[in-house]
This record gives C-alpha cells, structure tokens and sequence, in this order.
C-alpha cells in the first residue's frame, strides 16, 4: 500500500456517511458501556445472571388463567398466563373500544343536538382523567356498587352478578373439534361468497344479498354438525354453595372476575373517545363535493356512508387508530393497581419478588410488550394499505 | 469538517468514559466503602415500607417512627454520633431489593422475612431478627369462622404480591387440600378496600399487619384475626453482600437494644451505669473494652444508640404496645422472659 499518496477522501458522499457511522458507534459503545457496567456491578454483589430460573416450580397460585396453571408449575408457565390475560383484556378493550369510539365519533356529528353534545361531553369527560383514577373508579365503584354473594343480582337463574365476579354457565360440549371445524369451513365458504358476489356485481352489475346468505352459511353450517354431526352442547349452571355462616360463593360455572370487567371497562371507555376524535376527523376529512356526487347519481344515504364516505374516511382514520390499539395494549399494564394478573402483576410483579432476577425479568416483559406492540402495528399497516387509494 | 471533529471528539469522550466505568465499578477494599460512603454523605441511607403503623409510618410531618425505623436511627447514632441523620426511601414489596443491591440504599429496614432464598441467591445478607412474626388470617366476625380449619373449597382470600405471604398461603391451602381464590394486590391500602368491600373472604398477611390494617377498615370492630398463626415470618434488617464491615456494625447495632434491655440499661439511665459493678453493662455504655474499634467506630457507638434511640423494651413499648397493635410481645420477649430474643453477648 502506498501511503503517500492516501487522501481522506471528503468528498459530499463521504462527509454525510461519517457521522451516521460515528453515530452508531456511539450507540454500540452506550450500550457496551452499560452492559459491562451492569455485569461488573451485579459480579461484585455476587448476584447471578441467567434465565435457569423459568424452569423452576413457581409455587404461586393465579387467580384468573386462560390455561392451566397452578402453583407447581413452572416460571415459563406462569409468564404465559400473564401474556394471556394481558392479550385476552386489551383484545376485549380493543372490540369495545372501537364498537363504542365508531359510534361515539358519527354521534358527534349527528344533526340531533341532544345527542352530538351527550357525544361531546362524553369525549371530554373521559379523555381528561388520568386512566389510573378511571381503572381505580371502576373497580371500586362497582365493588361497593354490587350486592354481596347470597343477594346476587339474577339473571334468569342462570347468570349472576356479585361483588365477587359475574357467573356464567359453562358450556360442555361432545365432539367440539368438529364444531370448530365446520367453523372454519363457513368462514371460508363465506369469503368466497363475498368474492363471487363481487366479481358478479363488477362483471355483470348483479347483487346478491351477501350479508344475508353470510349469516345463513355461518349459522347453518356449524348448526348442521348438531343435527348431523353428533355435536352436543349442555351447560353447567352456577349454583350458590354455603362456605360458612355468612359466607356464599357460586361453584359449578364460569366466573369473570370483577378485575376484568373494570380493566376492560375503563380501558375501552378511555380509549374509545381518542378514536371517537379519530373518526370524527375521518368523516370530516372527506370532501363534501364526493357526498354530493354520489347523492347525485342516486345511491342513498346508507350507500353513501358505506361505499363513498367511510372507504375514504378509514385511510384517515387507521393509522392513529393503530396508535389507541398500542396505548390500549401498554395501558393494560395498569392492571396491577387492581390485582388483575396481567404480565405485569404476575411477571415483573410475583415473579420479580420470589426470584429477584431484576434484569432478566424486565428485560423479558419489556420485550413481550414490544412484540406485542409489534404485531398490532404490523397487521394494521397490513390493513392501512389494504384500504389505501389503488391507483389505477 | 467541524462537524466531524465534534463526532470525533464524541467518540473519543465516549470510549474513555467505557474504561473509567470499568475502573470505577472495581471491588471494595478491606475497608468498608459503605460506612466510608455514609460518613462522607452524613446520613445513613434507609429503605423503609411505604406506611405500616408500629414498624415505619410517615406522620403528618414527614417523620418516621415505629422499630423498623429505630433501627436505621441505632446506626446513624452509632456511626455518625446523631440518630437523626437518616434518609428514608419509602419502597414497595417489588423495589426494596433491588433498592439495596443497586446501592439507592445502604440498610434496608421494612419488615422484610428473612428466607434461605432471599439471603443466598439475591446478593443480601440479613442481619438478625428485631420482629418475630408469622402469616394469620383476617376474617368477620359474622362469618362464622372460627378457626383456619373452617375454610372450605372455594373461599377467596386477599393479600400483597412480592411477599412471602403468597406462597405461604399456597403451602397452607394445598395442605389442607382446600381451592381457593387469591387475589393480590400491589399496594396494601388496595388490599384493604378489596377487603372492606367484600371482594374477599378472608385478608391473609403477618399478624402484626393484620392488627395494624384493621384500624384502616371501616369497620375494625366487625373484623377479627384467626388464632392459628401459619408460618415463621423472622423480620429483620438487610444489608447488601460484600461488606462485611458494615454488616457487622448494622447487626451489632440491633444486637445492643436487646442486650440492653436484657441487662436493664435504657435511655435515662445508661450514662450514669459507666461506673457499674457489672462488667457486661459497663461495655455496653462504653466504659470497658474497645468494642468499637473492630468496626472503626469509637467505643461509645453503643452508648449513643441506647441514649438516643433506647433498648428494645422501650422502642417495642413505644412503638407497637403503646399504640395498641399488639400490646402483648408474646416471642418478642426476652429469653429470660419467655419469649425467644436471643443475641450473642457484646464482648
């Protein structure tokens, strides 16, 4: 190599790619930095680093897990319950708080004023109290508000509401598999349907009623494997057993705890007016000349929102939706204000404790929530360019 | 060009400060950096619980009181001669140890269980005992229960997660083979309201917070603790592992309260016992031997922690009996009494 005639090359290439470079050396250094730091602190107070620990019995108990799980099971286990609970609140919170933010959002700009300004107070009642306080509300308005296990309120002797949960039948099912496949075959069945339907609207300018033979293939289909398939479905109903003198409980059925419920409550009643603002904006963004063209070739006022309005309103209104669904997911972390044993409660929380594998156990939780938070974001940019203008 | 230099520079400052941190974060040496770190800030750094009556609670003003706070008071007057230098970090079951190890504190004081577990696998050395406690259960009186042996399959039970109390319970139940429900809760004010509002059936957590929760319900006089106690809850301060000076100074500091209560030596009289026949009292006050100087203390470290924090007779009285949480020591008695307060002699 002749070094004499070496130059630092400075040309306008060059003089953008060297920072950028200094930069993530930087940030590899920060990050070397802190790793040797945490290593050397935690060799120095003879404290151990390694995941050995998920293996181990966890010897705690649950009280709410969508899989089987008890106390001689293992850490792994009961972080999987934790995910579970997590995912099953912010997917409840998600359902509600659409259902409810889409309603609220087109009730603000209904032309009835009684209900636009019930519409708007309650987007600035909601939004403007701090979730926690909300969560807090909830849970122990309604332990206050619900009468105590013997005074239950009945639901038609098979369904009751107490402070201590609400019970629902149980439902025992013979040859469930099949149900569920005879399931998955109408919805596949119906999404050729819909693409039949539409190729013969597009080629032939034929309708066919989609939303009715849709709900008749979903509901006949799975009814068929009753009559047909051997499919049986009985229900276990709650029943009130005495403990004690002045203790009841119900046995026998399906307990949704009452933690649940005002998680999912306060998390979709907050969450719902930020999308309520979101679709408001949706709408609103739509120019007014495209209602007035279609109202001018004569399709009517549902058409209208269907087919003109809300496919050009839902490209303004998913991508800061995605960010609410996000919120929704992180805020469910809250969770271990009221005892619901989300990944937070029973991970970093119990776990944490009886281990005391600090870092380990934050650096799993922190990136099951990023994951988490992944996922959403990747399944609706997925849906966002569905929706997105297809130039032609 | 200029912003390259800057990047160079950056770069530079960075990688130096990557060799400092690891020269920096070296071992301890012989001497015990915590008592010099604590002598040079002039306070000693306390964790303490968030609010529990008799052990450490925060009255109107910001101050601290009950046993587990006396403690960290015992070491402050026998390290920088004034019980009053302390600073309490209030922390949650979840933060207290990582608070200790992480150096945020130098003795954790908060009615922390002292478990083979916690004491070999997590960088913590406990000290010694200043509470014997164990795991009782709260119920109403109008429940008809009695006895631990009247819980039957479906009961529902609250308590505080990151605490013994909930594997304990488990142990308890899977004995007896009952199911039940637990529902925990982060903060004990939470497990309180769940409690008075009927979510539960039963509180469980050490008897001592039982009695000093109940005052919380709204109706504490409908509320009652069950006789069975069901487990071994020995409550004591922690320290981090590796400096075995200042472990020593932080046990023998708990050591002296005991001892002298058990040789009648309390705050009014102690120094006028300098010039007593009883050689064990008078190195205990000071006045004999040169105990101090194992740990780099003067020699009337002990006097100081007795003058002005007082022997555990008069703290117990002072914080827990007086204040009607539970009146009788029962094993926190001394072993000539009855009860099991045992320490090694200060000689």
């Amino acid at each position: 190599m002749n070094f004499k005639n070496f130059k630092l090359d400075l040309s306008n290439k060059n003089k953008d790619l060297i920072p950028q470079v200094l930069t993530v050396l930087f940030i590899v250094l920060v990050i070397i930095y802190f790793t040797i730091n945490a290593q050397n602190n935690m060799g120095n107070r003879g404290i151990s680093f390694g995941f050995g620990f998920l293996s181990q019995e966890s010897s705690f108990d649950i009280t709410f897990s969508l899989i089987d799980y008890d106390g001689s099971h293992s850490y792994a286990k009961a972080f999987l319950v934790g995910l579970l609970n997590t995912i099953l609140v912010s997917v409840i919170g998600i359902f509600f708080a659409t259902i409810l933010g889409v309603t609220v959002g087109i009730s603000r700009l209904s032309q009835n004023y009684l209900i636009s300004k019930a519409a708007e107070w309650y987007v600035e009642i909601f939004r403007n109290i701090p979730l926690i306080l909300q969560i807090f509300f909830w849970y122990f308005a309604a332990l206050r508000a619900l009468p105590l296990t013997v005074d239950s309120i009945n639901f038609y002797d098979i369904s009751f509401l107490n402070v201590k949960g609400w019970y629902v039948p149980r439902l025992i099912w013979t040859n469930f598999s099949l149900f569920v496949y005879s399931l998955i075959a109408a919805i596949l069945l119906i999404f050729f349907v819909s693409k039949y339907a539409k190729k013969q609207r597009d080629e032939l300018g034929k309708q066919i009623p989609v939303f009715y033979i849709s709900l008749g293939i979903l509901f006949g289909l799975p009814f068929l494997t009753f009559l047909l398939g051997g499919v049986t479905l009985s229900f276990q109903i709650p029943e009130l057993t005495q403990l004690s003198k002045t203790i009841y409980v119900y046995q026998g059925g399906v307990t949704i705890i009452p933690e649940l419920i005002s998680l999912a409550l306060a998390l979709s009643m907050y969450t719902a007016t930020f999308i309520a603002e979101n679709v408001r904006a949706g709408i609103l963004g739509v120019n007014k000349g495209q209602k007035e063209a279609a109202a001018s070739i004569g399709l009517t006022k549902g058409q209208i929102l269907k087919l003109v309005v809300m496919p050009q309103a839902l490209r303004i209104i998913i991508p800061p939706t995605t960010n609410q669904y996000l919120n929704l997911t992180k805020n469910s972390s809250l969770a271990a204000a009221i005892a619901y044993p989300d990944i937070v409660l029973v991970f970093a929380g119990t776990a944490l404790m009886q281990t005391g594998r600090a870092i380990e156990i934050i650096s799993i939780t922190m990136l099951t929530y990023l994951s988490l938070s992944l996922s959403i974001s990747v399944f609706m940019n997925w849906y966002n360019k569905k929706m997105a203008i297809k130039e032609k | 060009m200029k912003s390259i230099k800057t990047w160079i520079l950056v770069v530079l400052a960075s990688s130096l400060l990557v060799a400092c941190g690891q020269g920096g974060g070296g071992s301890g040496s012989k001497k015990s950096k915590t008592l010099d770190n604590t002598k040079k800030a002039g306070f000693v750094k306390c964790g303490v619980s968030q609010g529990l009556p008799g052990f450490s609670n925060a009255d109107a003003s910001g101050n601290w009181t009950g046993i587990d706070v006396d403690v960290c008071r015992a070491v402050a007057a026998a390290v920088l001669g004034d019980a009053d230098k302390v600073k309490y970090t209030p922390l949650s079951a979840k933060e207290r140890f990582t608070a200790l190890t992480s150096g945020e504190i130098d003795v954790l004081s908060r009615n922390t269980t002292w478990t083979l577990s916690r004491d070999a696998d997590i960088g913590l050395t406990f000290v010694g005992v200043n509470f014997y406690d164990g795991q009782g259960f709260m119920v109403r009186k109008n429940s008809g229960i009695n006895s631990v042996n009247d819980f039957k399959d479906g009961i529902s039970a609250c308590t505080n997660t990151g605490t013994t109390t909930e594997l304990n319970m488990r142990d308890f139940f899977n004995s007896k083979n009952i199911k039940y429900e637990p529902i925990a809760f982060e903060k004990a004010d939470e497990v309180v309201q769940a409690y008075d509002a009927g979510r539960c059936d039963t509180y469980t957590t050490d008897k001592s917070g039982l009695a000093a929760q109940r005052t919380k319900l709204s109706a504490p006089d409908d509320h009652k603790v069950l006789p069975e106690t069901i487990s071994k809850e020995p409550l004591g301060p922690v320290v981090r592992q590796g400096d075995s000076v200042w472990e020593d100074i932080v046990r023998w500091s708990l050591n002296v309260m005991i001892e002298a209560e058990e040789y009648g030596v309390n705050s009014s009289n102690a120094s006028s016992l300098k010039d007593s026949d009883n050689p064990a009292i008078k190195r205990l006050v000071g006045a004999e031997g040169e105990l101090g100087a194992a740990f780099g203390l003067d020699n009337e470290w002990s006097l100081r922690i007795i003058e002005q924090v007082g022997n555990y007779g008069e703290i117990y009285k002072k914080h827990i009996a007086d204040t009607n949480i539970l009146p009788n020591r029962g094993p926190n008695q001394l072993w000539t009494k009855g009860g099991i307060l045992y320490v090694p002699p200060a000689r």
